[in-house]
């Protein structure tokens, strides 16, 4: 069966695309959706898998009061949805030196003082495709705790959407990357077995059998390979 | 068609059998392949052995050499300018180094060649869609770097040379090892939030082809970790990134020299003339040029330019007749169909599995060869199970990741997949997923010395443009590192050579000069290239296109 097949196959349903009627196959994503119309993406399309928040969607479906928020690369389309893209986001990350902030906890107020502002509406954990619990992590970088902040925050895809619903204007997804940040950077413990193993290789313990593997690669490929099969694997 | 719990009712006698089966399978696994029994599947089964799907090249510095068909017509195709038509008296960005592609290895590079002292604004990164948007936002499984006691970097570059297949350049095999721990040093140092244990250690886990746990992640959201925090570096730096803008191609100076690029902006279709003394090539793989009609793992913009833009300017590619299939791309349900299952949920003990709730390959075998098994089983052995859109797949049997390390283990490690199959009501930690090899990385490209040099001068390249790390097989987790290790060193080395270089008038003469050496060949085409983003257009929609405005 050929794909266009398939995928008529599989009946069709009606949405409007910024007003305007479509009918589409119906087990196609927005995303493909759109282009089975005939569209072509410049913006509004990044990684197709759900993970860079280009195709941030906004729909309502008729006759529903609901405005409803979603990733056109990860939501099936369905009758009668009245789709729009939102290709940008008007939210600049604050310039500072993360050398030299210090994790307390206030250096989150600092850098973004309009998180006082939230009135704690939960707008922004509706609208979010991530399910993320975004007033939280507001309410932890108020608070001052960034591990929390950082920890609620971390499967963000950046899409913005909820920044552009919150009515204190607040950009969310800077907030919680300076958070994660300032955690990974200062709050995770360090690796010791990684500190080590720099300064073996700044004292050149691996130099001489390394250039011994080079050697081999080209004069003796037998003995390489010989030493590939055998070595040992941790299972 | 009725759906169960996410999948179609004809499939649960199937998944009957893969849960009656699974407490065996926690018990024993099945021995890996020998060096022979693997090179006699690869040959019959894995898709880069396909009759009729390559070809020589009949020009340019790989003339002779045999390439998939979709690269080699990428190389055969007309250029997208009119040299004739371009002002290059006039020039609209003068910089010290032009960085085409904001994914990984770009971010990377403008941020060590603004350490090595470039000033920010002498720095220029142009890319095809938003900054970041890229395959490097969407490794799942981890980053490779040899640093625990029972590892070294020794053993990594025999995993790295052996799972090539002994055809990866030894000298990048070396950089890339050696460097790794530095690398994770310096993301410790920005920030990024790898897994560890309560003492600080990373948690590490091995992938295909490792024979060491070595694998660092951030959940299942490694890249996106990655590089959102090199983004946000390099926002607070300042670094000009022209977004929606692709270079179409390179320009030289009169002395024969890579001399920055001609761009245009993706939306006005204004081009616009960059000079710069160094450029760096980081444009990343081709997965959206569908080798045999694959479908693919990668993002929009993977259309494979960089390979064109450096052919036209004579720079060398390598291995561009092996293509990575990653074997378990999704293939239900349909609006998943391509995506990655990363690698990683092997690495926790999920096994593959056949339609009888059978084992028939070790769970961890090199990609290609755990690709052509999964072949072997569908399409030989008819032990495949099929979607109702006619496509066919193996189970991964994921329940067995928490079996083995306990509940909450696919929340805490897997959230990104458990996401998307959740969103179609599949429950991964109690369902098998079905999966078939997808198109998923480039293993050649364009050839580099280990200080991230094309064998043309002023041309740099780093990450998955670039050929030569990985010879002709990528084991997981070695190219989020190529990105690091290479756009680390582009940076440097182009910022060092930036301060001999003198350049010489701009040129577009090796585009013409291209353009004769292909009728000169006798080849006769439309196509154009580089292609910047694939079609996905409904065919009746374009069959009904008019080209009017
Ligand atoms: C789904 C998925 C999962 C993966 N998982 C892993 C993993 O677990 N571990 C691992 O090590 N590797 C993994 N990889 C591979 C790895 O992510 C990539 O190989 C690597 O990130 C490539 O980095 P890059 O910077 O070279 O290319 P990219 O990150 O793709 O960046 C290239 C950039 O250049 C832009 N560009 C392209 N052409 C032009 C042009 N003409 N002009 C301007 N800009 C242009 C692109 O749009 C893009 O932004 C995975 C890849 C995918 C797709
Ligand atoms: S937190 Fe905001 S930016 Fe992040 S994924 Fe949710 S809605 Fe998008
Ligand atoms: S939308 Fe804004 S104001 Fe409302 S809870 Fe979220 S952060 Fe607070
Ligand atoms: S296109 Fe990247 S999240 Fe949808």
């Amino acid at each position: 069966m050929k794909k266009e097949d398939v995928e008529e196959k599989a009946g069709t349903v009606e949405v409007f695309i910024m007003g305007k009627s479509y009918r589409v196959p119906a087990n196609l994503t927005i995303m493909k959706a759109i282009e089975y119309a005939g569209y072509r993406f410049i913006r509004g399309c990044g990684c197709r898998a759900g993970f860079c928040g280009a195709c941030s969607t906004v729909y309502r479906r008729e006759n529903e009061q609901k405005l409803r928020f979603a990733l056109a690369c990860q939501k099936l389309v369905e009758d009668k949805m009245y789709l729009v893209q939102l290709p940008f986001v008007p939210a600049d990350q604050a310039k500072y030196d993360l050398e030299k902030l210090k994790p307390d906890e206030n250096v989150l107020l600092r850098v973004y003082p309009e998180i006082a502002r939230c009135v704690a509406c939960n707008t922004c954990t509706k609208t979010c495709p991530q399910d993320i619990e975004v007033m939280k992590v507001i309410q932890a970088a108020i608070r001052g705790d960034i591990k929390k902040c950082a920890e609620l925050s971390f499967d963000c895809i950046q899409c913005g959407l909820c920044a552009m619903r919150c009515p204190a204007d607040i950009k969310h997804y800077h907030v919680a990357q300076l958070a994660r940040v300032l955690y990974g950077k200062h709050l995770m413990p360090k690796s010791k077995n990684l500190e080590k193993r720099i300064k073996e290789i700044e004292e050149g313990k691996f130099d001489e059998e390394i250039d011994r593997l080079i050697k081999l690669s080209k004069e003796n490929k037998e003995e390489i390979v010989r030493m590939y099969k055998e070595r040992e694997i941790e299972e | 068609m009725k759906l169960i719990k996410g999948y179609p009712e004809y499939m649960w006698e199937s998944i009957e059998k893969v849960e009656e089966t699974r407490e065996e399978r926690l018990k024993s696994t099945i021995p890996r392949m020998s060096l022979e029994e693997r090179e006699e599947i690869l040959r019959k089964f894995h898709p880069d052995y396909k009759e009729g799907t390559k070809r020589e090249v009949r020009i340019g510095p790989n003339k002779g050499d045999v390439f998939y068909n979709e690269i080699v017509d990428l190389l055969e195709s007309k250029p997208l300018i009119d040299p004739d038509e371009i002002d290059l008296s006039s020039v609209d960005y003068d910089v010290d180094i032009l960085i085409i592609g904001g994914g990984g290895a770009g971010t990377v590079a403008a941020l060590w060649a603004y350490e090595s002292g470039i000033p920010k604004d002498n720095i220029l990164i142009v890319t095809k869609l938003r900054h970041g948007d890229s395959n490097s936002m969407m490794a799942q499984g981890g980053i490779q770097a040899a640093d625990r006691p029972e590892d070294s970097p020794v053993i990594h570059f025999l995993d790295a040379y052996g799972g090539g297949h002994f055809t990866n350049k030894p000298e990048l095999v070396k950089a890339l090892v050696m460097d790794a721990p530095f690398i994770i040093k310096w993301h410790e140092e920005l920030g990024v939030m790898y897994d560890r244990d309560e003492n600080g250690e990373f948690i590490e886990i091995s992938g295909g082809g490792t024979s060491r746990f070595r694998l660092h992640a951030a959940k299942d959201y490694t890249g996106m970790e990655i590089m959102r925090v090199l983004r946000e570096k390099a926002r607070n730096i300042g670094i000009p990134v022209l977004e929606f803008t692709s270079v179409i191609e390179l320009l030289m100076d009169d002395r024969g020299r890579v001399a920055g690029g001609i761009a245009v902006n993706m939306e006005t279709q204004e081009y616009i003339v960059i000079r710069a003394k160094a450029t760096i090539l980081a444009t990343g793989g081709s997965g959206r040029l569908h080798l045999q009609n694959f479908p693919t793992t990668n993002h929009y913009g993977a259309t494979g330019d960089g390979l064109v833009l450096a052919y036209r300017v004579g720079a060398k590619l390598r291995d561009l007749d092996a293509a990575q299939y990653h074997p378990t791309g999704a293939v239900y349900p349909e609006a998943l169909v391509g995506l990655l299952c990363t690698e990683k949920l092997r690495g926790f003990g999920a096994v593959p599995v056949n339609k009888d709730g059978e084992t028939f390959v070790h769970p961890l075998e090199p990609r290609d060869v755990e690709s052509a098994a999964y072949i072997r089983e569908c399409y030989e052995r008819n032990k495949g199970v099929e979607t109702p859109t006619g496509l066919r797949g193996i189970w991964l049997d994921t329940p067995m990741i928490e079996e083995i390390h306990g509940e909450g283990t696919i929340d805490r490690y897997f959230a990104a997949m458990k996401r998307q199959f959740g969103r179609f009501d599949i429950d991964i930690s109690k369902q098998p997923i079905l999966v078939f090899p997808t198109l998923h990385y480039q293993n050649g490209g364009v050839e580099i010395d280990e200080y991230a040099q094309t064998s043309v001068p002023g041309l740099f390249a780093a990450g998955e443009v670039t050929g030569g790390v990985h010879g002709k097989n990528r084991l997981m987790g070695n190219s989020l590192l190529d990105y690091n290790v290479f756009g680390r060193r582009a940076g440097i080395y182009a910022a060092k050579y930036v301060k001999k270089v003198k350049l010489g008038k701009l040129s577009l003469e090796h585009v013409r000069k291209y353009v004769k050496m292909l009728e000169e060949a006798g080849i006769k085409t439309d196509r154009k290239a580089p292609i910047l983003l694939p079609d996905y257009r409904g065919k009746k929609a374009l069959s009904r296109a008019l080209d009017i405005f």
